[in-house]
């Protein structure tokens, strides 16, 4: 009896996280239909117009978006040659040891400092060497964001990646080891062709996570509004400018933010989705 | 303690009073010495534990993969001191099969036999490695079974086709010898069967040592024979004369059943 009734409540819990879910998905939808009719679906995501004018109100999301694929990739780019070294050597080199397990929380401890941290931290402290290095006036724009989202993935990829590493089974590696490989060999031609499909699904959710980090980024990227034309230049992402504008906004504009917000939630959905398929190939 | 062993002449290998510990003060393997033959095939018998494994991977030096296990002792390969010597080269030397077959998974049939050159660095031309492909893998009767799939993935192979290739691919760096743990443990009896004629083959080129836990495979194919029993060596004898007229009461216990 009081079995049935936990079963029940537990059902009725997920039935409701569904409809939450469900209804998100649909007020996402509904409040994106009319900067969809307007401009057409097409047309939205390939313009970089984004004025605001009454009389001339037009809004695309391609600049946005441009912002948010350069920033993405470019801090997974900055992100790998940290991570990989770091997943090698707690997963790999020195797996099981003090040492790693100490690296390890480190580096978990960074994972959970709050974004906001991170975007003060870049704000009076990163973007001063970017302005001293003479690459840009302000210190804002796409690189500055980039170098800083790097750095908030790595926690993710390395810990990541680190655990599939360190599942390549150990009868492979004692089987290389036989042959006469020094631990460089084993690593390159046997324990990272295995563990390959891991480490590329982790960089995938990686990427997951610098496509939405909102806060950080809206801090350092600069706020502009058109196509970048260099990776020095200002911005924004798909986040940033829903941070930036869905204060002051309503409707046309309110409706082409929720339709930005849309597209990011679709652009992740199917990012993390890659990510779990090819896991699970994996195991 | 010294114990007095078979006399073999012009070993490939000799262990030298050869103790070795996983933690200090407990010797897995006791002050083993023996010396080994060239060109036979040489067994290690006894119970589960007592260090047979141990030993044999000290052998190629796999100990050294886990800095905790200490040896002792010496051990000749071709009378050079393998502990003194690179081990990425003493691993060249001496190949290992393990108990169960451990292909590359993410390599071909073909790229499987030549992954000890892929692993030391050593890249051949194409008709080097198809040569070496095609020589090893029929020395253990696998090049007619596989030809037309030499670039599928080994692990498609069944279990004693992967095995086969793993001796293949030990052989393809042309060690002195070939130390096998087990290696049909994890067979049926028809894939086994297969194993041992191939290493009464290929005991012609090479020096064989293999652990088995099966006495009737060892009767079947060793030469030499040594019985081992809580870390000691406890017997070392031509197979015929182990089997047929014991010295020790532990070994004659252990050969007919007593305990194992
Ligand atoms: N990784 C290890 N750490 C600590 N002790 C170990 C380890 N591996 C083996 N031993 C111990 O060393 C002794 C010898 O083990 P070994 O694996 O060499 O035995 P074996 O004769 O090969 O047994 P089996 O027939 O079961 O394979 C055993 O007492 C075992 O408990
Ligand atoms: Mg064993």
């Amino acid at each position: 009896m009081r079995d049935k009734i936990f079963k029940k409540l537990l059902v009725g819990c997920c039935i409701l996280v569904l409809l939450v879910c469900a209804g998100m998905i649909y007020s996402l939808v509904s409040g994106s239909l009319s900067a969809f009719n307007q401009y057409g679906f097409f047309h939205f995501i390939g313009s970089s117009e984004w004025d605001p004018h009454p009389d001339r109100e037009t809004y695309g999301a391609l600049s946005f978006i441009v912002g948010t694929l350069l920033t993405s990739f470019l801090a997974l780019i900055f992100c790998i040659p940290f991570s990989l070294p770091v997943a090698l050597f707690t997963g790999s080199y020195f797996r099981g040891k003090k040492i790693a397990t100490f690296i390890s929380s480190i580096i978990d401890l960074l994972a959970g400092i709050p974004s906001i941290v991170y975007g003060l931290w870049g704000f009076y402290t990163f973007r001063p060497i970017i302005i001293d290095l003479g690459l840009n006036s302000q210190g804002f724009g796409i690189l500055t964001s980039s170098i800083i989202l790097a750095i908030m993935i790595i926690p993710y990829a390395s810990s990541l990646s680190g655990e599939f590493i360190s599942m390549v089974p150990n009868e492979l590696k004692e089987a290389a080891y036989s042959l006469g490989g020094t631990r460089l060999d084993v690593i390159r031609t046997v324990t990272l062709p295995n563990a390959g499909s891991g480490i590329f699904a982790s960089y995938i959710l990686a990427l997951g996570r610098a496509l939405g980090e909102t806060m950080a980024v809206t801090m350092l990227i600069g706020n502009t509004n058109n196509l970048p034309r260099s990776l020095v230049d200002t911005g924004n992402t798909m986040a940033s400018i829903i941070a930036n504008q869905f204060g002051e906004a309503d409707g046309l504009k309110l409706s082409s933010l929720i339709a930005i917000g849309l597209l990011l939630f679709g652009i992740t959905a199917v990012i993390n989705l890659i990510a779990k398929f090819i896991m699970k190939k994996f195991n | 303690m010294e114990q007095e062993h078979i006399q073999i002449s012009n070993p490939i290998l000799q262990l030298k009073d050869v103790s070795i510990s996983y933690s200090p003060g407990k010797n897995a393997v006791k002050n083993v010495s023996a010396d080994i033959a060239r060109n036979k095939i040489t067994a290690i018998m006894g119970p589960s534990g007592c260090g047979k494994s141990t030993l044999l991977r000290a052998i190629n030096r796999m100990h050294e993969l886990y800095p905790d296990i200490k040896i002792m002792g010496e051990i000749l390969l071709d009378g050079k001191n393998i502990l003194k010597m690179n081990p990425m080269e003493v691993r060249r030397m001496a190949g290992m099969v393990f108990q169960r077959p451990n292909p590359f998974p993410t390599m071909s049939i073909f790229d499987n036999v030549v992954a000890g050159y892929k692993l030391n660095g050593i890249s051949l031309g194409k008709s080097e490695k198809e040569e070496i492909v095609e020589r090893c893998l029929t020395n253990v009767g696998l090049w007619n079974e596989v030809k037309d799939s030499l670039f599928k993935k080994g692990t498609f192979l069944s279990g004693g086709q992967q095995q086969r290739l793993c001796i293949a691919r030990a052989l393809a760096l042309k060690p002195d010898v070939l130390l096998m743990d087990e290696p049909t443990s994890a067979l049926d009896p028809i894939a086994t069967n297969r194993i041992e004629e191939l290493l009464l083959d290929l005991k012609n080129e090479f020096s064989i040592v293999i652990v088995t836990h099966n006495m009737s495979q060892a009767a079947r194919i060793s030469d030499y024979s040594m019985f081992m029993y809580l870390g000691e060596l406890v017997e070392y004898d031509t197979t015929q004369t182990m089997f047929t007229n014991p010295k020790d009461k532990r070994t004659n216990e252990y050969l007919s059943g007593q305990f194992g």
